[in-house]
């Protein structure tokens, strides 16, 4: 393929971004949607050949592009996907068409510069999904957070400059150290290619610092117990469309990063911490769970849900065999349209009601039943029953960890309980009952726009439940040749 | 016929409800009714013809293992949905698409108001689907697929009336309580993947004789069998499904569903999942006596309290939904006792005799106009004619008279359990005899207060439902009248079954090849089939034989009994109540389970996330952050004086600085020389 793919993936939706942002204010709002929309969808285009022309056979890097950036350090803007990668860019160029659409109506206020951050956020991230070079990743991770501070402060909530702040406080801490441990291995080794770094050898102190620097940056970003505190909040105040791509692709770089650097450049150290790791998976797993059971606000629950479900994927990763760490990384994948899904539901109540407190709401099914089958769908899948993508995942990683031991796959199979607890039990006060005031007897179903948006990711969801083979043949090889390179000792 | 056809057919059995229940739910709101049931009938009527054609085929020899697909591969696992098709596999089919036509069919009359009719079709033949890939799974996957599914429609049709509190709060109980039971079952699949490295029916039987022996280590230094602790776990799914103690406390709730779906679904076939699952898996049960002893005790304790409880309800659901409960800890003592032939024999019988009646009990409602409570209710029989004859031969079957099929099954399990030596067999004998005396005695209660005595209905009383706008029950004056043949029909075809089934099938089932190379008995650790069968002389003989068994008596005492305080003295009842109190309240209570569940378990969660929540993440971890943002402002402003915006006082700290620095290097350079 002659096409520089991977970095049409990357430049297309910027550039949408940047054109959509020409047409200025809101006179033009129609305008600027419209743009937005067809960029998301080139841009979703451009990414569909990365699966069609993968070679699932090897577990080298494709559709590489290198080109000398700042040659007196050895930069270089270096691309290229592998099996564990190429899921994610489809999957954030996917959701960026949703998001486009699900802000289509809900927002009137600076349309332009709402949507242009959308795209250029998404095409950041395919940036970090697909960077091969140390630095340029560094420069797309932080990159991508300008627009996410900027949807959360500018399209956010009434508490949107504490949670902006409390979300900046947690990842400078981690950029900074990440930043320090890029430097380093910068000096070990002359480049900053990620592939040169994954053969150096390293004595086992140091992988164990490089590793602790990793972790801060990346555990904040999944995010793992303890320094998951700003989710919830950032996710209360964010627009729907915010909550959306935090969820079901911003929290998916921290997970990734553990697969490009924790694992592979300090494998050692992996095995040295993997008590800790599984640790901190299981705290996630069990107590936030309980912690989303008693929330009162349906978006801080489904926040909660999500890292619980995160725990799941850093569980999946440290129990480094190759069932549980392909589970992990489906659990990610299904976690994007199950999440995605589920604030989209709270979205389209929100939007109507313009509350998210479950005590507002109950009997929501009696006016608007489209909607209450399609989210009872999802609540389904985010409580992982089986025929839905929310199932593989968690059925991977569960038994992966009884055979890794058997109390590990006690505390893991218990979110079955705990998950479909804070689920079903916030369905039922919503959706269920009587009408329970004026407000809800006065909710019209969805439009054919949000049937479209939520239908389309209920596809995703059955069809992935039904059938994932197509997501793990994908990443075989690559997750094969990632685990046999964690299990030699590189010092 | 040819091997390709079969294969076909098996798919198409499998996928024709799933059709009905997509067509006459994805347009639930387009299509008229008749289309709806029409679709409905149409794809599960389909099933059962395929599955008598399957049956024959099955009985000329061909069993059938294979894979439809791929469903996932991963670190060298494979997982498939495939087709396991044997005597058992087809037998559970039978069973399944018969109760379900007679269903559908009797849907039709029973829903004929409610304003949810073709979402109902579609989620019975849903329904119908998930449990015909539970029963013909050839892998625990797929198994666990089609568990969680019939737990979910499960949970849709208990709060299928979603506007009623106890309905929503029925079915979410339900669905937890099962997922306690998953939870177990997830474990006991895993210990299956991790030792034997396969999910497939066939490479796990195979394999499970040399994990005999395996051990795994839980706690301390004690050692574990592996095969206990797996059939353990696997035996918890059941649990939850079959409703054993202490997981039972969902099903009694579920009647808050439509009373089609307490015959399909809460009778007849989900919650008899468990019974079968375990006779699947009777290759890795029989490796493990202690599990067999814990499914047989647990199995003793469902059968003989459950029933106690049967006695004091008053709902006519209620009292039949307990039966239930008793009846499926009579098919769990059975395997426990390793005579799986005699536990899905029972599950048989009791699938056509147990949906007879609550088929009848739903007949009775509409006829009633909705108003359940038996006190209600009597002398129906001149009313309901053939709801009276059909229930009457359901309640007979079930109390085991005998030449019944209820009689064959049950009393087949109460002599295994006679027979059998484990650990537990002596408590369970005696709980499954005093339940015959029991289940007699609660049944009769019920069918002596509806269809016979005073005619208590047409009175004005006060319990109305305060949560629902329409009126139940008859008005003054009113008269019950028969249900139309739609009702009516589908309990002659089930009282047929309920009848004859037990004397023509318990010769082939128990004694004969009929599961032979389906399910293991290890003849050795485990005889009792084999003494069974050697004190087996005939379905005649064993019902003449009964006259001399205490079981017989036993059952015609309860009968007797209950037709002494109901019909005779009716005022002794309550007189007794009084007078053991204590008791009468700890019936009432059902055993304070559902108080513990709801005040330890729910509130306890609840609370335990109140505390996390408040303690760990906003006291603990935001205190921190929000404490470290503080301290830096707190720092800041100490440094803050220092910037005056004055070029002098910048000046003059440089200076400083400077001849500190000057000062510290040159120092010791001077000292040196």
């Amino acid at each position: 393929m002659s096409y520089p793919l991977l970095s049409l993936a990357i430049w297309v939706p910027v550039a949408a971004g940047i054109i959509v942002l020409a047409t200025g204010s809101d006179r033009n709002a129609g305008l600027a949607r419209t743009l937005a929309l067809a960029g998301a969808m080139l841009g979703l285009l451009v990414t569909l050949p990365l699966y069609f022309g993968f070679n699932a056979t090897t577990a080298d890097m494709q559709l590489e592009e290198i080109h000398a950036w700042i040659p007196n350090f050895n930069i270089r803007y270096h691309l290229g996907v592998d099996g564990i990668s190429v899921l994610f860019v489809i999957l954030n160029s996917f959701i960026t068409v949703l998001v486009v659409l699900a802000g289509w109506v809900a927002i009137k206020n600076k349309v332009a510069q709402y949507n242009a951050a959308f795209l250029i956020m998404s095409g950041l991230m395919n940036g970090i999904f697909s960077a091969l070079d140390g630095m340029l990743f560094y420069v797309f991770f932080e990159a991508s957070l300008i627009p996410l501070y900027l949807i959360i402060g500018v399209w956010g909530g009434p508490n949107r400059v504490y949670a902006a702040i409390k979300f900046f406080l947690y990842t400078l801490l981690g950029s900074l150290l990440f930043l320090v441990a890029l430097i380093y291995l910068f000096l070990a080794s002359g480049s900053f290619s990620i592939l040169v770094w994954h053969g150096l050898s390293l004595d086992a102190s140091v992988q164990i610092w490089l590793f602790l620097a990793f972790l801060m940056a990346f555990a904040v970003k999944v995010p793992m117990f303890p320094v998951h505190t700003w989710l919830p909040d950032a996710h209360v105040e964010a627009p729907t469309g915010g909550s959306v791509v935090l969820a079901a692709i911003a929290l998916k770089l921290g997970a990734y990063g553990f697969l490009r650097f924790s694992l592979p450049i300090a494998p050692d150290a992996a095995h040295e911490l993997t008590w800790l790791m599984i640790a901190l998976s299981l705290i996630a797993v069990v107590y936030i769970g309980f912690v989303a059971l008693a929330q009162k606000d349906m978006k801080k629950l489904v926040a909660y849900s999500s890292i619980s479900h995160m725990g799941f994927v850093t569980l999946g990763f440290f129990m480094l065999s190759s069932l549980s760490v392909e589970g992990a990384i489906v659990q990610m994948i299904s976690h994007g349209f199950v999440s995605a899904a589920m604030f989209l539901c709270i979205g389209v109540l929100y939007d109507r009601m313009h509350s998210r407190q479950i005590a507002d709401y109950g009997g929501v099914v009696n006016t608007m039943p489209k909607f209450a089958a399609l989210f009872m769908l999802f609540a389904m899948a985010n409580a992982g029953l089986p025929a839905t993508s929310g199932f593989v995942g968690e059925f991977m990683v569960i038994l992966s960890a009884v055979k890794f031991n058997f109390w590990i796959g006690f505390a893991a199979a218990s979110t079955m309980i705990i998950g479909a607890a804070y689920t079903l039990w916030m369905y039922k006060r919503v959706i269920f009952g009587a009408i329970a005031n004026e407000h809800v007897r006065a909710l019209t179903d969805i439009s054919r726009r949000e049937f479209l948006i939520l239908a389309l990711l209920a596809l995703c969801v059955l069809g992935m439940g039904l059938y994932p083979q197509p997501f793990t043949e994908v990443m075989h090889v690559s997750v094969e040749n990632l685990l046999k390179h964690v299990a030699l000792p590189k010092y | 016929m040819a091997a390709h056809t079969m294969q076909n057919l098996y798919l198409l059995i499998a996928l024709a409800p799933l059709a009905g229940a997509v067509a006459a739910g994805l347009f639930c709101r387009l299509i008229p009714r008749w289309l709806a049931h029409t679709a409905a009938i149409l794809g599960v009527a389909v099933s059962f013809a395929g599955s008598i054609i399957v049956f024959q085929d099955v009985q000329a020899g061909h069993s059938f293992n294979g894979n439809v697909y791929t469903w996932l591969t991963s670190g060298g696992y494979s997982f498939h949905v495939g087709f396991l098709i044997d005597s058992l596999s087809v037998l559970m089919m039978l069973v399944v698409t018969f109760v379900s036509l007679m269903v559908h069919i009797y849907t039709i009359g029973y829903m004929r108001d409610d304003p949810g009719y073709n979402r109902f079709f579609s989620y019975i033949s849903l329904f119908t689907f998930s449990m015909l890939m539970l029963v013909m799974a050839n892998n625990f996957m797929q198994l666990f697929f089609g568990w969680e599914a019939v737990g979910l429609v499960s949970y849709l049709l208990i709060g299928f009336w979603y506007t009623r509190p106890s309905a929503i709060f029925a079915n979410m109980k339900a669905f937890l309580a099962n997922r306690v039971g998953d939870f177990g079952f997830i474990l006991g699949i895993g210990l299956v993947l991790a030792h034997v490295g396969s999910l497939d029916y066939k490479t796990v039987f195979e394999r499970a004789p040399e994990l005999a022996s395996a051990t795994i280590n839980l706690w301390g230094a004690a050692d574990w069998s592996l095969l206990s602790v797996t059939c353990i776990c696997l035996f918890i799914g059941a649990m939850g499904k079959s409703a054993q103690v202490p997981l039972h406390v969902w099903l009694p709730d579920s009647m808050e569903g439509p009373t089609p779906i307490s015959a399909l679904i809460h009778a007849a076939t989900m919650v008899t999942a468990g019974i079968f699952m375990v006779s699947r898996m009777s290759p890795l049960f029989e490796l493990s006596t202690t599990a067999l002893s814990f499914v047989m005790v647990i199995g003793a304790i469902t059968a003989l309290f459950m029933g106690f409880l049967g006695i004091i309800q008053n709902d006519i659901k209620r009292v039949v939904a307990y039966s239930t409960l008793s009846q499926l800890g009579y098919m769990t003592v059975a395997l426990g006792a390793s005579a799986y032939s005699v536990a899905i024999f029972h599950l048989m019988t009791h699938a056509f005799f147990k949906a007879l009646l609550f088929l009848g009990a739903g007949s009775v409602i509409i006829g009633m106009h909705h108003d359940q409570d038996i006190r209600n209710m009597g002398g129906l029989r001149k009313y309901m004619p053939i709801t009276w004859m059909t229930f009457l031969v359901g309640s007979l079957a079930l109390i085991g008279t005998p030449f019944f099929s209820g009689f064959y099954s049950k009393d087949s399990i109460i002599e295994a359990v006679k027979l059998s030596n484990i650990p537990g067999a002596g408590f369970a004998y005696v709980a499954v005899l005093a339940g015959v005396f029991i289940t007699a005695f609660y049944s009769f209660r019920l069918y002596f207060l509806v269809f016979h005595g005073a005619e208590r209905f047409g009175k004005e009383h006060a319990e109305h439902d305060a949560h629902s706008e329409e009126h139940h029950g008859l008005a003054h004056g009113q008269k019950p009248h028969e249900s139309p043949w739609v009702v009516t029909m589908p309990l002659i075809l089930l009282a047929i079954p309920s009848v004859l089934i037990g004397f023509f099938t318990i010769e082939p089932l128990l004694i004969g090849e009929y599961f032979k190379g389906v399910i293991a008995v290890d003849a050795v650790a485990h005889p009792v089939m084999a003494e069974y069968a050697k004190e087996f002389h005939g379905a005649v003989a064993m019902a003449l034989h009964a006259a001399v068994s205490p079981v017989f008596w036993l059952a015609l005492a309860g009968v007797a009994l209950s037709w002494f305080f109901y019909m005779q003295r009716p005022d002794l009842p309550a007189a007794i109540a009084r007078r053991f109190s204590g008791i009468n309240t700890l019936l009432e209570n059902k055993y304070y389970f559902d108080k513990f569940n709801d005040l330890a378990l729910a509130r306890g969660a609840r609370l335990l996330g109140e505390g996390f929540w408040k303690f760990g993440d906003v006291a603990v971890i935001d205190g921190i952050v929000n404490g470290a943002a503080r301290l830096v402002a707190r720092l800041s402003a100490l440094l803050r004086p220092v910037q005056t915006g004055y070029v002098y006082h910048y000046a003059f700290t440089m200076i400083i600085g400077l001849m500190l620095l000057l000062a510290v290097w040159v120092a010791p350079l001077s000292i040196s020389k």
